[in-house]
């Protein structure tokens, strides 16, 4: 027996049932928006009731950018570095301009490689992205050590740890985002 | 992800020429952020608006958040203290009776103190509280240990104040919002406030380390004279800490001095108290008579 077309009932939203389900539209707001503001809000995770002894919450900021770059390729034009990175500078604590800097470079850094190893599994990417992390945080140590005085280096080794194991959860997360910010 | 093709725009000169002003904008806006840095460097006051424009629009979430946390500390402290409330009650009650008999002699202490600096005549200028807030937030993914008080200048609050908290020390105000201000804490490396041993009044230095601990280095040369378990206190010189707020307690000797852990815990405090620079008024006469001259003080 044959199935009219017209008989089939996807199962979708109440809202969306007399909508066209072919031909829709990717909502142009929805993919500006999501990584802009998810790089943003993730920037201003310091601004939490978090107090640790020592500086150990990993630069959700810097995880979330380095994620959406690594992830999807070009979607971030090439100096969008230094607008998130003077960003993230108001909630970090840091000089005004360090995260611009030390953002901006890790963008140029990405795009060289981009150009010398196109096709790159994920195991590679977290590679690249704990490189990154590392060299940041540590630009980032030795920027603050220009303005004020700052303690021994040894003491952001817990949170280089901490950021690039949180890496792959931050990555899944973008991940789930994109998703939302591609859906129709 | 292997990169879009874009970066191989072909023979179309527009797109080459796009693809080209990408990289040039981002040269060029690497090159601002390391001028913006130095500016930052140099002058460290200069983008503090920036920044405590940035604390102002997060603190109401920051508030609540902090109320919510607040409240569930007290929920599992409560609950936690019906485990074991007999026998803590009765250790509890002999101490209460120990204690009284020192609470007494202290308060005698007192009030011969009062009589001892009323014949040599001395006037105090006693740590006046300006305003009372709490710790919302710090920057706990910087080097630097700075957090964020919830009142600013709209209560009184003014660069280079004090803040102590119940149980001790905290830091000082380095940037005032309308409603917020920035407390630089004892453990940050920049710090530097005077101190001396509990017990015989022997002056020291307390720098912090950055990771929750501060270093004490006493000021006379030699051994280092501390021993695990010693009292801290603040010695009140150089006026702009009060005189014996608690301070830290030693926990590791150094070849120099000791490691001491702050009384006061930023996470754990209830409130902190914003005072006046001790012996300001004192300070700001003898600045009038004579100033400092060349030597200005850096701003934070």
């Amino acid at each position: 027996m044959k199935i009219p077309v017209s008989a089939i009932r996807l199962p979708t939203r109440p809202s969306r049932e007399y909508e066209s389900r072919f031909d829709r539209e990717q909502s142009m707001l929805k993919m500006l928006a999501i990584p802009i503001t998810s790089v943003i809000l993730a920037s201003m995770v310091t601004t939490l009731p978090v107090f640790s002894a020592g500086p150990l919450l990993p630069p959700f900021g810097l995880l979330m950018f380095l994620s959406w770059r690594l992830m999807r390729p070009g979607l971030l034009p090439i100096w969008s570095g230094v607008p998130f990175g003077l960003m993230d500078d108001l909630f970090s604590g840091q000089p005004f301009g360090s995260a611009g800097l030390l953002w901006s470079l890790a963008m140029l850094v990405v795009e060289i490689i981009d150009s010398r190893a196109i096709w790159r599994d994920y195991l590679q990417d977290w590679l690249i992205a704990a490189l990154l992390i590392t060299a940041v945080l540590l630009g980032g140590w030795w920027i603050s050590g220009l303005a004020h005085a700052t303690p021994k280096p040894e003491i952001l080794f817990p949170q280089i740890l901490l950021s690039i194991l949180l890496y792959p959860l931050i990555v899944r997360i973008c991940a789930r985002l994109d998703s939302w910010r591609l859906a129709t | 992800m292997a990169p879009p093709p874009h970066r191989r725009p072909g023979f179309s000169r527009k797109a080459q020429y796009g693809l080209f002003a990408t990289y040039v904008v981002a040269i060029a806006g690497t090159i601002v952020a390391a001028l913006l840095l130095t500016i930052s460097v140099v002058d460290p006051t200069g983008f503090s608006a920036l920044r405590t424009f940035g604390s102002e629009v997060t603190a109401p979430v920051a508030r609540v958040v902090n109320d919510a946390r607040q409240s569930t500390q007290a929920i599992t402290h409560n609950v936690s203290a019906y485990i074991d409330a007999a026998s803590r009650n009765v250790t509890l009650e002999k101490e209460l009776k120990a204690n009284r008999t020192a609470l007494i002699e202290a308060r005698a202490l007192r009030v011969e103190n009062a009589r001892l600096r009323g014949l040599l005549k001395i006037s105090d200028d006693d740590a006046q509280q300006v305003a009372v807030g709490r710790l919302i937030s710090s920057t706990a993914s910087s080097t630097r240990q700075v957090a964020t008080l919830s009142i600013g200048r709209n209560f009184g609050v003014e660069r280079a104040q004090p803040v102590r908290g119940p149980a001790g020390l905290i830091g000082r105000v380095i940037e005032t919002g309308p409603t917020t201000a920035r407390v630089l804490l004892v453990t940050d490396s920049e710090n530097l406030v005077p101190v001396m041993r509990a017990s015989d009044g022997l002056p020291a230095f307390s720098s912090g380390l950055g990771n929750g601990l501060v270093l004490i280095k006493p000021l006379n040369l030699g051994e280092s004279p501390f021993k695990v378990g010693d009292i801290i206190i603040t010695s009140g010189n150089g006026g702009l800490y009060g005189a014996n707020i608690p301070f830290a307690r030693i926990i590791r000797k150094t070849s120099d001095g000791a490691l001491g852990l702050p009384f006061a815990d930023p996470a754990n405090t209830p409130y902190a108290i914003v005072m006046k620079p001790y012996l300001g008024e004192a300070r700001a006469a003898q600045q009038a008579l004579a100033p400092d001259g060349e030597t200005k003080e850096v701003a934070e």
